[in-house]
């Protein structure tokens, strides 16, 4: 594997580069804090003629949904990138994108959801996103966003697959994080990205319809089908990430496990927190207490038998989730992993912690005491953490 | 494709056919259906305008028609024409 040279750039402005090394047809990016950064180094390398890309200076998110929809429904590789508000307002078009099987690639900058207003970082915003039938993929820091977004197209595309992709990019923990990062040339690129070829397109010369008017004796039939397509995508998503791990040398799975052997306690986590849950996990075997991590890479389609391999051992599960599913009695990751157990003969006790609402930062001690507090639980408990009374 | 199975659908619910909204007649969800006094029209052509169903047309002698093929009996033409040439009538 060829040695590459690291470079220090901020995150957003990686994700950018990243879209730019895509061929990508058709941007149509809205900016909104913190995912502007995103919006406007795209359009400065459309504009330095650094990529071909019509980029669309839409008036709404809403609009830049649907031009990303119609565009893809031509053939076109579309890209367009939001968050918070932004991604509530685009909420009527998401479904729309996957059930007509639009390969549109989104980065969303993980923002809270007004009210209050709160530009900060947490996932409330992509939490209602959930049943929309898109892929969802989390990144962890600058590298993973550079990889997985690179990588979504193919995986957006592949023909057994054809479904849209939202690549999670925590709101300014790292949008607007400096760090170090490697980036393929644009040649190895343009041989793992081949041209998209659409199965179906919009033309005058061959008329045809899409994402049309369907009765009841048709309906049901529509929606299984994109359900499906969403389940079995799983192993397409991972042969891509095999592929991508034989030629640039990094491995992502839909589960990943940190430190997990003989684990007694497993906090799950996804997103940006999980490298400083590594440091908490670190600090807590080093006390002596029996920690693992595991993190969720892949939100949907859900992970669940990944899951349950990952924590098979475990005795206790604490999930961290980053927003709130209101009135469930727990956060919406937690409301999910406890659905996986619910066939299992034996299941682990489940924790929920919500935390990090609204820009809090959740630090290396607070994983640590999270997880000294998870390692003597006896039941189900569902607590927002550091909020106090 | 109705009665196809969710593995025969082609994906995305891509209707290859152009124009097969065509053979869904819509005639069949009326009650009330337009009847047209010719003695009362003045020939404005509103009537086939509003139509949402385009199902109006003009016959030589420049009155008009639904095709109730289509004619989801909705009213409109009745509601929209000025001098009352058209009555929904209840369909027996
Ligand atoms: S009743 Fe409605 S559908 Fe029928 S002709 Fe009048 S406007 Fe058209
Ligand atoms: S709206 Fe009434 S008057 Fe005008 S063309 Fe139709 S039927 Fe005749």
């Amino acid at each position: 594997m060829a040695k590459r040279k690291r470079i220090g750039m901020e995150v957003a402005l990686a994700a950018a580069e990243a879209v730019g090394m895509c061929n990508v047809d058709v941007a149509a990016v809205y900016p909104i804090t913190p995912q502007s950064h995103i919006a406007e180094h795209l359009s400065e390398l459309v504009a330095d003629g650094k990529t071909d890309t019509e980029y669309v200076t839409v008036e709404s998110e809403h609009t830049s949904m649907s031009v990303c929809i119609g565009a893809s429904a031509t053939g076109a590789r579309a890209y367009t990138a939001t968050c918070s508000q932004g991604l509530m307002l685009m909420h009527e078009l998401l479904p729309i994108a996957s059930a007509m099987r639009c390969p549109i690639v989104m980065s969303v900058a993980n923002r809270p959801v007004n009210a209050p207003l709160n530009i900060l970082s947490d996932h409330s915003d992509i939490m209602p996103q959930r049943d929309s039938g898109w892929i969802v993929i989390f990144s962890e820091n600058g590298q993973e966003v550079v990889d997985l977004t690179l990588m979504a197209y193919r995986i957006a595309e592949d023909k057994d697959i054809m479904l849209p992709v939202i690549i999670g990019i925590d709101g300014f923990i790292l949008t607007h994080m400096v760090e170090p990062m490697e980036f393929p040339d644009q040649k190895e690129i343009d041989k793992f990205l081949p041209p998209y070829k659409p199965y179906a397109t919009l033309h005058p010369d061959k008329p045809l319809t899409m994402g049309a008017f369907a009765m009841p004796d048709f309906f049901p039939q529509m929606m299984k089908a994109k359900d499906m397509a969403l389940l079995n995508s799983k192993k397409t998503i991972v042969k891509v990430w095999d592929e991508w791990e034989r030629k640039f040398g990094r491995r992502y799975r839909p589960v990943e496990t940190y430190r997990t052997e003989g684990a007694e306690t497993i906090l799950v986590t996804m997103g940006s927190m999980s490298e400083t849950a590594e440091l908490g996990v670190d600090e807590l075997r080093d006390k002596g207490v029996s920690v693992g991590l595991v993190k969720i890479r892949l939100w949907r389609p859900f992970p669940s038998d990944e899951l349950k391999v990952a924590v098979k051992d475990a005795r206790v599960l604490a999930v961290m989730d980053r927003a709130v599913s209101p009135g469930t009695g727990g956060g919406p990751v937690f409301t999910d992993i406890k659905a996986v157990f619910y066939g299992e003969d034996s299941r682990p006790i489940i924790v929920n912690y919500v935390m990090g609402l609204g820009g809090v930062d959740v630090t290396v001690g607070d994983f640590v005491k999270m997880g000294e507090k998870a390692a003597k639980a006896k039941k189900e408990e569902y607590e927002f953490y550091g909020v106090m009374g | 494709m109705a009665g196809a199975t969710w593995r025969e659908i082609f994906p995305g619910n891509v209707v290859l056919t152009p124009g097969s909204t065509k053979g869904y007649h819509t005639g069949g969800w009326r009650s009330l259906r337009p009847v047209w006094d010719n003695s009362k029209c003045i020939k404005c052509g509103i009537c086939y305008v509003y139509c949402p169903e385009g199902c109006v047309s003009q016959d030589e002698d420049g009155y008009f028609m639904a095709d109730l093929d289509y004619c989801k009996g909705c009213g409109i033409c009745a509601q929209e024409c000025w001098t009352g040439a058209i009555e929904m009538v209840e369909e027996g």
